[in-house]
């Protein structure tokens, strides 16, 4: 469903996201999720009297990670600040977050649409802690009373505001798509929507098309999935479509969208409730961003998956394919280029389509792509991997033992020269040797040269399939096919 | 023992004459007579102290007392949270709160054997004067028990007076810990912003608040701030720079420092007596071969507007959290907003209403600017002058308060009471630190405080001048006329 | 000045019930005091950076360790209600 032509549709999404640090972004209280309710808490973290918030230098840097990766401006100077609003899961009754010296501005997500590539600004990235969890005793609307746990309160929240650059629900879904990616790939954010670790808010607004002012914008809450943001916001992209057909103009105000039913409510309503009284937070002191810190965080920036597919199939030539592949994570485009970084003293120009065709044939075979953690501690190790690939190359054994080789390898997590070595996997490439059993071969199948000799070639196929058979597969096949060639030719002189 | 400065006490604990069990229930039994009069403590841990004091006389016994507070018996504002002991801040609406942490000012306390015997009054989460606007009780005066001891730390403040306690600690805002102190003629020190921590200790303000020491004289003083001061990794503002043996600087004399006196702390209508008083000192310590400058601090006169505008917003922020919802008072409604409401109107009282109200009101919508921003600015022009004072003088000489203690209920109207703060504010807003040591009396008899203001982190210097004018006068021996 | 509107907004946004008489107390008081803190509009402070802090100290940060955490009884000891291991608050009617 799409808005009616005469209307151009602009949405802006406020995205929060759980940082990945192990204590909370003010106090040393765990950050593990499922704990027993009010367990993971402290004096700090439960706002009691006189207790003071002590910046967790991680938050920041995961931030700056971000806000790097997003090609934003970092702030030199940025600080904290008060936001007062009355909410019984927020326990000092403000929140610690940034106001008018955010961490950082001014940055950019392309997201693809349709097959075609978009631009997305950045307006502004900054952190705040969050709160706790509210649970009502039934449903909102008939509880006679709300249940608080505070260990969700005080986790570091990182809130990304996009600029109003997109154009329907369909980029929005994509934009928290791209972003959710960029944000798992950095290790910022485990990304889990269902945990709450990433939560979205969007602004919706319409305008007349070729207009350039803006309209009432409207604020959707509670988008807690990829699904839920696009259908949130087709409902209310229509219902202003409606209002505004009706003449009944938009209001500003905050709507939740209630995913059950499809619709989005209003909510708080009332102008007071949006005077957040902010002031610098008086209990911690600026911080000031230099460039040596800046650079530190930038030297460290693992490259992003967009760029890195790029650059796979400019450096090492390979298909637009292949390099979507082996950059699904972070840990799989690390090990094929840990791969192509092992010596490989015979190998040729077409050695990292070869790598590619390994990694993606045999080693997503056995481990999932896109799961960084399993490819990062993969039972075969990138060295392994190149040192069978070697074993190829040099004939010491053909591709097609190489393949159980591999699996041997996952198996025991042993290399592929111990494997081979052990199990007498070698090639048999002794010429003496192999022209011995050429011969034994040849005097034992009379029948098949006769054949040859009436002209019947295929009677050479059959006696190759039997010198491999008698070396269980080992003997180097074109070692074989040139001893048969030659003594074939003897023969029939 | 009683009225025994700590050092004192200290002393005859190393030889045997007393012991820290003998003092603590002494000073127990002091606190039964008297308190029912002065009503200086709103909660007494007759059993915690005699605990501690138990512990205290092993170690001196064993030869291993942990310093020179060790076994010295002290009284706290209460406002400093305490393990297992209700924390009020003076409020109803903390009546019941019990701090599951100490605060890091009385866990050095307690790390340095100092006993202590409760937590003092003080007017409702410090904001005030003359501890009249307690949520509990006033506090009395021991020089006069129809006057205030001054406020907000004016339970520690009157304890220390009336041998209630060998020494104490308050905090100081806008003169919290000076002011009470001049009203009853103890020593009372602010130090630097940062020097101590305020982990733990229940804001008012969180940019001008500060604890510091009450003592009997200057040298515990200078003892009772070296336990508490330095560095805490829990208080963001805290600052990392070594602390001075601030004891052992004392007697190096002011021969050879300028003293600043500004032309600004000599108001009309102030009380002639105060003026009298202070003149007098500046000459005892020209004696002692100190020089005497002029200096000028003309925003002075803007400090208490600016004062008035950055208290209210920061402890209006700092008192949302007091909502019923997670510790103290209750008051029952059916919906959640309704109980926020009533528990607030109920428990706060009408001092703190009023300043809750103007610091949201400063910070709304539409006046941050007008109000809290320009006050910020203002505050940049008080250190501006401070600075430049101090790169031409040493300390800076004026007197504590414009006037002496006044009788309870005197000062009905807001804006009279907020005056009584003008020569101490300042040095709050720009973060410097301040002593008031006794410089006479009122021809009523009513105790006078001279300020000696000092550079961010030069208490050193500021004891020290402090401890000449002490040593040189007879003001420390005079005691209250309390039975 | 501000007016009887203006007190009502303030109460409501820092959760004050306040009764009629206090409401307009509150109103004189406030207007006083508000005229005594207009006299900064005299101050000259164009160009003045504000000063939110006495200390001139930056950077104060911690590093991501986690410290234990205070036990779940004591932290749900001051609890005006409770259900179980949860504080409990009366229903919340959405403004």
């Amino acid at each position: 469903m799409s808005a009616p032509a005469h209307y151009e549709v602009v949405i802006g999404l406020e995205v929060h996201a759980q940082l990945l640090t192990r204590s909370k972004m003010f106090c040393g209280c765990p950050t593990t999720f499922g704990a027993a309710p009010n367990s993971q808490t402290c004096p700090v973290c439960q706002g009691m009297p006189g207790v003071l918030p002590v910046v967790n230098k991680k938050a920041i840097e995961l931030a700056m990670r971000t806000a790097l990766a997003f090609g934003c401006r970092v702030n030199p100077a940025c600080r904290f600040a008060r936001k007062h609003y009355y909410y019984p899961d927020m326990p000092k009754n403000y929140q610690i977050s940034q106001y008018e010296e955010p961490l950082a501005e001014e940055g950019r997500l392309e997201i693809d649409i349709d097959g075609a590539s978009r631009t997305i600004g950045i307006q502004r990235l900054h952190l705040e802690e969050d709160v706790g969890k509210l649970v009502h005793e039934g449903t909102l609307e008939t509880a006679q009373a709300s249940l608080v746990d505070f260990n969700r309160s005080g986790v570091p929240l990182m809130e990304t505001v996009s600029k109003p650059d997109l154009r329907s629900p369909e980029e929005a879904a994509a934009y928290l798509k791209a972003f959710r990616a960029v944000l798992v790939f950095l290790g910022v954010c485990d990304g889990n929507m269902e945990e709450g670790s990433l939560r979205c808010d969007a602004n919706v607004s319409l305008r007349p098309r070729g207009s350039t002012t803006l309209g009432t914008k409207v604020e959707i809450k509670n988008l807690n999935s990829f699904r839920n943001v696009q259908r949130a916001l087709e409902f209310e992209v229509k219902r202003q479509a409606q209002a505004l057909d009706a003449g009944e103009g938009i209001r500003q105000e905050t709507r939740l969208w209630e995913a059950d039913r499809g619709y989005t409510r209003s909510m708080r309503s009332k102008e007071y409730a949006h005077d957040y009284r902010y002031f610098p937070e008086p209990d911690l002191v600026p911080l000031r961003i230099d460039s040596r810190w800046v650079d530190e965080i930038q030297a460290a920036l693992p490259e992003l998956p967009r760029a890195r597919r790029q650059r796979f199939v400019a450096q090492y030539g390979l298909p637009g394919y292949d390099a979507d592949v082996l950059t699904q994570s972070r840990a799989l485009g690390d090990y094929y280029e840990a791969v192509l970084r092992e010596p490989a003293p015979s190998a040729g120009a077409d050695r990292p389509k070869i790598v590619s065709n390994w990694v993606m044939s045999e080693l997503l075979r056995v481990l999932p792509g896109d799961d960084e953690r399993a490819i990062a501690t993969s039972p075969i190790p990138p060295r392994h991997l190149a040192g069978l690939l070697r074993l190829i190359d040099d004939g010491t054994i053909s591709g097609k033992i190489a393949k159980d080789v591999f699996q041997k390898m996952f198996d025991s997590r042993e290399d592929a020269a111990t494997i081979v070595g052990r199990e007498g996997l070698t090639q048999v490439a002794d010429e003496t040797a192999l022209g011995a059993i050429v011969d034994s071969v040849m005097a034992a199948n009379p029948k098949a040269i006769d054949d040859f000799k009436r002209g019947k070639t295929v009677a050479k196929k059959s006696l190759f399939g039997q010198v491999m058979k008698a070396t269980g597969g080992k003997a180097n096949p074109t070692l074989v096919d040139r001893l048969l060639e030659d003594k074939l030719a003897k023969i029939q002189r | 023992m009683i009225h025994q400065p700590i050092h004192t006490l200290a002393d005859a604990y190393r030889r045997g004459d007393l012991t820290p069990t003998a003092v603590a229930e002494a000073y127990l039994a002091r606190i039964d007579a008297l308190d029912r009069r002065v009503r200086a403590y709103l909660t007494i841990v007759r059993e915690q102290a005699l605990a501690a004091a138990r512990e205290s006389e092993r170690r001196w016994r064993a030869g291993t007392p942990r310093g020179p507070l060790d076994g010295a018996p002290i009284a706290l504002k209460d406002v400093l949270c305490t393990r297992g002991v209700r924390t009020t801040a003076g409020s109803k609406i903390l009546d019941t709160f019990v701090p599951p942490y100490d605060a890091t000012v009385v866990e050095r306390l307690r790390a340095a054997g100092a006993v202590i015997l409760g937590k003092t009054n003080l007017d409702e989460f410090a904001m005030g004067s003359s501890t009249e606007h307690s949520g509990f009780h006033p506090t009395r005066n021991p020089w006069d028990l129809t006057r205030v001891p001054g406020g907000s730390s004016g339970g520690s403040a009157a304890a220390v007076a009336a041998g209630m306690a060998a020494g104490g600690f308050g905090t100081d805002t806008g003169g919290s810990i000076r002011q009470p102190a001049a009203f009853c003629g103890v020593v009372g020190m602010k130090p630097t912003y940062g020097r101590v921590s305020r982990y733990g200790v229940v804001a008012l303000a969180s940019s001008l608040d500060q604890v510091g020491p009450f003592a009997q004289d200057v040298t515990d003083a200078a003892h009772l701030l070296g336990a508490v001061a330095g560095h805490d990794r829990r208080d963001a503002t805290s600052i990392p720079a070594p602390v001075p043996d601030y004891a052992a600087e004392l007697a190096k004399g002011v021969a050879g420092l300028t003293l600043g006196l500004p032309d600004e702390y000599f108001i009309d209508g102030m009380d002639p007596d105060v003026e009298r008083a202070v003149r007098a000192a500046i000459e005892v310590l020209k004696g002692l071969g100190a020089r005497v400058e002029s200096v000028s601090l003309p925003t002075t006169r803007h400090a208490l507007a600016a004062y008035y505008v950055i208290l209210p917003a920061e402890a209006s922020s700092n008192l949302a959290r007091y909502d019923g919802v997670k510790f103290g008072l209750r008051v029952s409604a059916h919906d959640l907003v309704g109980m926020e409401s009533r528990t607030r109107a109920a428990g706060f009282g009408a001092e703190v209403k009023r300043r809750i109200m103007l610091g949201t009101y400063a910070l709304s919508a539409g006046y941050y600017d007008a109000y809290y921003g320009k006050a910020q600015s203002v505050r940049t022009l008080v250190r501006r002058e401070f600075a430049a004072a101090f790169a031409r003088v040493d300390l800076i000489v004026a007197p504590t308060t414009p006037n002496v203690a006044f009788k309870l209920g005197e000062k009905e109207d807001p804006l009279s009471m907020y005056l009584n703060d003008v020569f101490t504010i300042p040095g709050n807003l720009s973060g410097i630190t301040g002593v008031s040591v006794p410089c006479g009396f009122s021809v009523s008899g009513l105790p006078i405080g001279l300020q000696i203001l000092g550079r961010p982190l030069d208490e050193a210097r500021v004891l020290r001048a402090a401890y000449a004018y002490e040593q040189a006068t007879s003001w420390r021996g005079r005691r209250p006329d309390l039975p | 000045m501000i007016d009887r509107k203006d007190v009502e907004h303030v109460a409501r946004l820092t959760r004050l019930a306040l009764t009629e008489e206090e409401l307009e107390r509150m109103r004189e008081q406030l207007n006083s005091i508000l005229t005594h803190l207009d006299t900064l509009r005299g101050v000259d402070t164009e160009g003045v950076e504000p000063t939110a802090h006495a200390v001139d100290l930056v950077n104060v940060m911690r590093e991501d360790e986690v410290e234990p955490c205070l036990p779940q009884d004591s932290m749900l000891a001051n609890a005006p209600d409770r259900s179980g291991e949860l504080f409990r608050v009366p229903r919340i009617i959405e403004e």
